[in-house]
């Protein structure tokens, strides 16, 4: 059977049909999950998408955190189930506290869309085994907020466990501390990225097909794991 | 001041005409709709005023009352004819409603009678779904699908407020779009700016960049194009342009008429504050002068995360075929929304107004009806289908609120009347249609511009040019750095271009490629352009020139050229040279539209952009839409990475001539701005554009980029640099000599572009311009290795050093981000997208084809081209020009002698105007 992906859509997110079209290439069924529906309809794992959820009122992914869906998404991630937050759905896994630290605002203080080069440094996590440890990609950024920001402890921790997922390479579009791009929680099945690898999935819209990784990775983590 | 309302007391003071009580209680009676007239007629007066309500009895029983209409703006005469209309003295609200609606603006009153050329002219289209005179033009483009495109100006909004004025500049083309029943699907945005090293600049630039990405980031709309122009004349009054780009199934198309009485209006989206009160008259139809400042209050606040609930919402909506009629709610809001959708239906409308929901509770009537609040949008649906509508935008989170209904045309067949009552008052009484089409129409005084002719015979052509390797270098790397020319990363990189996932092409290529249908690879080509320069310089032709401009991006994209649309940003249409030039950009749009064979759909007029008695340069924007049937045959603009010493060949496409008037050398080296802007053809780009489709499809293009701003030089730096490929570069024999070669890289000749042509497609490429009678020259190879730009026999100039002159002028000037990041988007994506732009086409031929390596003996020359048939027809271009450049080493010799600001009118051979201009001098 395909695996069952959903993405939930949020008021605001943005980049909920690129995720699910990743999904689909990447030769998972997509699943659209809405963000008053406290129900994930039996998916497999689950991508928080790109966006402006609620318009970034108070705080981007604040309020996100409270949706009816976001009690499932957090109670499943505790169980194991994989969950991809992409931008402002890393955001939500922040303030969720599915993972630690936090996003605030560039620290150039502009929104900045580039193609930016990424070092997978872990490949122990679901959403990361189809890469080399070590290896470069190139993936689109597109953030106003992105800079990650954590005390001196909670890094080094990250840094310890292996948690930090990928880093920028050839400069940090926001400014995030120690070139953090993405990190995962200590199972290594929730893992919130930055950078969008729903873009980079066609040679046609995207810099590369690096960010099609991250959707075939959950797919072998899916076959390993026991239904 | 307050002017006396009626014209008879304004001629004769102190001849009141009475006021008949009865027959103006007449006028009180709706039309339809539970109002109790008695009440209102029997309602004391007094109480009225005390509570600040101006209703049609008070009206109709106070007909001296002094009105402050010339503070709304409104003429004496334009007053009179309100009062005509309506037999008394207009409400409060209605006097608002009618100072808005009659407002340049709104009712194009100065452009009326210019702009019906789009109409008399219009060349056969059966692709045009909707046009002129819709929320935006509808161009049908495959058998299920239609695309809706349309530019629009706010301006000053912009200047008064930058990040607001952009932000909801770009919001409310969204929603003109959006009304039309198409999901938008992306942004490109034309600025301009003044000086780059203004102080003010560095106020306005950021926050409309800002603003710009802000809103358009917030909706999820990819932005892939436009343009940042910086001009001195733009200083006092920047260019904020916003288009947007919808697609929609064809029979979603939505109208705007409110038909059927008893179908019930729906305002949906945000609440109505006193934000943007009075933007159309008091901002965009007056010029600036001090106290601008204070007009803030009339700049409109966006929310656009309301704005993507409100898309998200109609989207649904259409698809569940429950709004029988929609208007989106921009300049005027309710007001014109109202009026519009009941005039172009026939119908009335009865609306209470204390419906309306509200930020400040305190708003009077006449503030309901003319806050430009954003984010709203009308809807008339049927009774039956409201509960459905409410359920949605509730799915969605936005406020839907009935307030009123459609009531039927008068039974002596006369259209409707718009009647509104607020808290059982009636305020306002009037013919719909009075206000929308009824509006003041001025054939305008036009005179050309008494400096026109001076301007005109003051060359360019007769400046000093660099005529030495060590200048022309020296002026590469200085063109390429001057704000204009300069890498515009440091803007483009503030909005997001990847969103939807269908973005195939965006800034810096010369058109933005989006894919519309992911399963046919169905797309649409965009491109906007303007040359405010070469328009001061001859309005006319300098239109042509920009529609010239757009329609060859689009083509060099591969794309067929199909539909056209334009804002025109001019001065105060009081000025008759205004109006001149207005008048001839008009003219020069709609003629060039009809010889390319390509409707215009839609667009705006920006009039009164000056400060003081200092217009802008008529700006004439234009943008370009097209078709590509398979997105993966679109051709980028930069070269391609070949490995194994293997290389393209460069062509040049088309005639250069020395034209350097209106020129950005000109401007940069000289800050001249005279003489006439290069001719156009419109017959030739169109020539080319056929050429260039039919070389896309079957692979011929590895590149293509468009010539214009900057000459050939800068498409060659562009091109170089996307992808951090070399080249090596001959300059052909007749461009030898002298400052020749100058004019060789730095002519702005129009009908010109710049291709790379994958080994083993040559012959076939050559043979295609020749039957199709396009001019083409080969004049160089590209080269992965040498990564340096080599113009054989002038210099050789490292990439690096060529991308660290390009990139660096903007940061420098506001600060931010470093340029250094677009070298590993280059070569990375030199990598990998390398793939779709040549997997469709047989670009790595066999390397048995493959000759030499290309060296310096492979250095393409003329010569290299005889034998093939096209080579005569070259060579006669060739000697033509030689002829026309034979005495130029000598005229060299007077014009570099001559003091820049000299107008050395001797000079410039093989030139027939110039003895004439000199004349004239």
């Amino acid at each position: 059977m395909t695996a069952r992906v959903g993405v939930v859509t949020f008021p605001g997110s943005l980049d909920d049909g690129d995720a699910a079209r990743a999904v689909r290439i990447a030769g998972a069924e997509p699943v659209r999950l809405w963000h008053g529906d406290a129900e994930l309809h039996g998916v497999d794992a689950v991508v928080l998408p790109g966006g402006f959820s609620y318009g970034d009122y108070l705080r981007c992914g604040a309020i996100a955190r409270f949706a009816p869906v976001m009690e499932r998404v957090v109670d499943a991630a505790q169980g194991g189930l994989p969950v991809l937050g992409i931008c402002n759905g890393f955001q939500i896994l922040c303030e969720a506290h599915l993972l630690p630290g936090a996003l605030t605002r560039n620290q150039h203080l502009h929104f900045r869309n580039r193609d930016q080069v990424l070092r997978v440094e872990s490949t122990g996590t679901a959403w990361t085994n189809a890469f080399q440890a070590g290896q470069e990609i190139l993936i689109p950024v597109k953030n106003g907020e992105g800079c990650y920001v954590a005390d001196t402890a909670t890094l080094d921790e990250l840094e310890g466990e292996g948690r930090v997922v990928a880093r920028y390479v050839g400069g940090n579009p926001n400014g995030s501390q120690r070139d953090i791009a993405a990190i995962t929680n200590p199972a290594g099945n929730v893992v919130g990225i930055m950078p969008h690898p729903e873009h980079a999935v066609e040679a046609l819209t995207g810099p590369s097909l690096d960010g099609l990784g991250f959707f075939t990775s959950v797919l072998k983590h899916l076959v390993g794991t026991p239904a | 001041m307050t002017t006396h309302p009626d014209p008879a007391v304004r001629e004769t003071p102190g001849a009141f005409p009475a006021a008949p009580a009865e027959p103006r209680v007449a006028t009180v009676l709706p039309q339809g709709g539970p109002v109790d007239a008695g009440r209102h007629v029997d309602a004391a007066p007094a109480a009225d005023w005390t509570a600040g309500v101006d209703t049609v009895s008070q009206a109709a029983g106070t007909p001296e009352e002094l009105q402050p209409y010339a503070e709304l703006g409104l003429r004496d005469d334009e007053y009179d004819r309100i009062r005509d209309i309506l037999g008394r003295r207009p409400t409060q609200a209605e006097l608002a409603m009618y100072s808005i609606m009659w407002s340049e603006h709104c009712s194009y009153k100065s452009s009326k009678v210019h702009l019906r050329q789009f109409g008399e002219k219009v060349p056969p289209s059966d692709r045009l779904l909707a046009g002129i005179g819709e929320n935006a033009g509808v161009v049908q483009v495959s058998d299920e699908l239609a695309v809706t495109f349309k530019v629009e100006s706010h301006n000053h909004p912009s200047f008064v407020e930058p990040y607001q004025g952009a932000a909801t500049g770009v919001g409310g083309i969204v929603r003109d779009i959006l009304a039309m029943g198409a999901r938008p699907v992306a942004v490109m945005d034309p600025l301009r700016f003044g000086a780059a090293d203004h102080p003010d600049t560095a106020r306005v630039l950021p926050g409309v960049v800002a603003g710009v990405g802000g809103y358009g980031n917030c909706l999820g709309l990819p932005n892939i194009g436009g343009e940042v122009v910086f001009d001195p004349c733009y200083q006092g009054n920047p260019l904020v342009n916003a288009l947007c780009l919808g697609v929609l199934p064809v029979d979603r198309l939505q109208k705007k008429d409110a038909t059927g009485p008893g179908n019930i209006v729906v305002l949906m989206g945000a609440k109505t504050g006193r934000d943007g009160i009075g933007g159309v008259s008091v901002l965009a139809s007056a010029t600036f002068d001090e106290g601008s400042e204070q007009r803030r209050p009339s700049v409109q606040v966006g929310d656009p995360f309301t704005e993507k609930l409100l898309i998200e919402a109609c989207l649904e909506l259409y698809d569940a075929e429950l709004v029988v009629g929609i208007q989106d709610l921009g300049g005027a809001g309710l007001t014109c929304a109202l009026t519009e959708t009941a005039a172009s239906a026939g119908t009335g409308m009865r609306v209470w107004l204390e419906r309306v929901p509200l930020r400040e509770p305190s708003m009077e009537p006449h503030e309901i009806l003319a806050s430009e609040s954003q984010e709203r949008m009308l809807l008339v649906v049927t009774p039956e289908k409201l509960e459905a509508v409410l359920k949605t935008a509730d799915k969605w989170g936005v406020l839907a609120t009935a307030i009123g209904e459609v009531t039927a045309p008068s039974a002596d067949g006369q259209p409707g009347r718009l009647l509104v009552t607020w808290n059982d008052h009636v305020v306002v009484d009037v013919p719909p249609g009075s206000l929308v089409d009824d509006g003041p129409v001025y054939a305008r005084p036009m005179r050309e511009p008494a400096d026109l002719i001076l301007l005109q015979a003051d060359r360019a052509e007769t400046l000093p040019r660099p005529s030495t390797p060590e200048a022309l270098r020296e002026t590469l790397l200085r063109m390429i750095a001057s704000p204009n020319l300069a890498d515009k990363t440091w803007v483009t990189e503030q909005y997001d271009r990847y969103v939807l996932g269908n973005t195939v092409l965006a800034q810096p290529e010369d058109s933005g490629v989006i894919r519309i249908d992911e399963r046919t690879g169905l797309g649409v080509a965009l491109s906007v352009d303007g040359n405010g320069r070469y328009a001061r310089l001859d309005p006319y032709n300098g239109t042509k020139l920009a529609l010239a401009e757009a329609y060859r991006n689009v083509a060099v994209t591969g794309a067929k050229p199909i539909a056209v649309t334009n804002c025109l940003n001019f001065g105060s249409p009081e000025d008759p040279g205004v109006m001149w030039q207005f008048a001839e950009a008009v003219r020069g749009l709609a003629d060039g539209c009809l010889e390319l064979g390509i409707p215009v759909t839609g667009g705006n007029v920006s009039f009164y952009n000056q400060t003081g008695a200092a217009a802008i340069h008529p700006t004439p924007v234009v943008g370009v839409l097209g078709v590509l049937d398979n997105v993966a045959d679109r051709v980028p603009m930069g070269f391609v990475p070949r490995g194994g010493g293997d290389h393209d060949q460069l062509f040049l496409l088309g005639d250069t001539h020395v034209e350097l008037s209106g020129s950005e050398w000109a401007w940069v080296t000289h800050e001249h701005l005279g003489g006439m802007p290069p001719q156009v053809d419109l017959a030739r780009e169109r020539v080319l554009a056929e050429l260039m489709a039919e070389a896309a499809r079957v692979g011929h293009l590895s590149s293509a980029h468009d010539l214009s701003d900057g000459g050939l030089a800068q498409s060659l730096v562009e091109s170089c640099l996307r992808r951090g490929v070399g080249a090596r570069i001959g300059v052909p024999e007749r461009f030898a000599d002298g400052s020749l070669p100058f004019v060789f890289l730095f002519s702005e000749s129009a009908g010109r572009v710049l291709v790379s042509v994958p080994r083993g497609h040559e012959k076939a490429f050559t043979a295609l311009c020749t039957e199709r009678g396009v001019p083409w020259e080969l004049i160089g190879v590209t080269d992965s290795a040498s990564r340096a730009l080599e113009v054989h026999g002038q210099f050789r100039i490292g990439l690096d050093e060529l991308r660290q002159a390009h990139t660096a002028t903007l940061p420098r000037l506001f600060g931010g981000p470093e340029a250094a990041q677009v070298e590993v988007e280059a070569t990375r994506t030199g990598t990998t997208t390398v793939a779709p732009a040549t997997a469709a086409q047989p670009v790595d031929v066999p390397t048995a084809e493959d000759a030499e390596p290309a060296d310096a003996e492979a250095q393409p020359e003329p010569a290299a081209v005889d034998g093939s048939p096209r080579s005569e027809a070259a060579v006669d271009e060739a000697t033509g020009a030689e002829a026309a450049e034979q005495e130029r080493p000598t005229t060299e010799v007077t014009a570099d002698a001559t003091a820049p600001d000299a107008p050395a009118a001797p000079a410039d051979p093989g030139d027939d105007e110039q003895s004439a201009a000199s004349d004239k001098r």
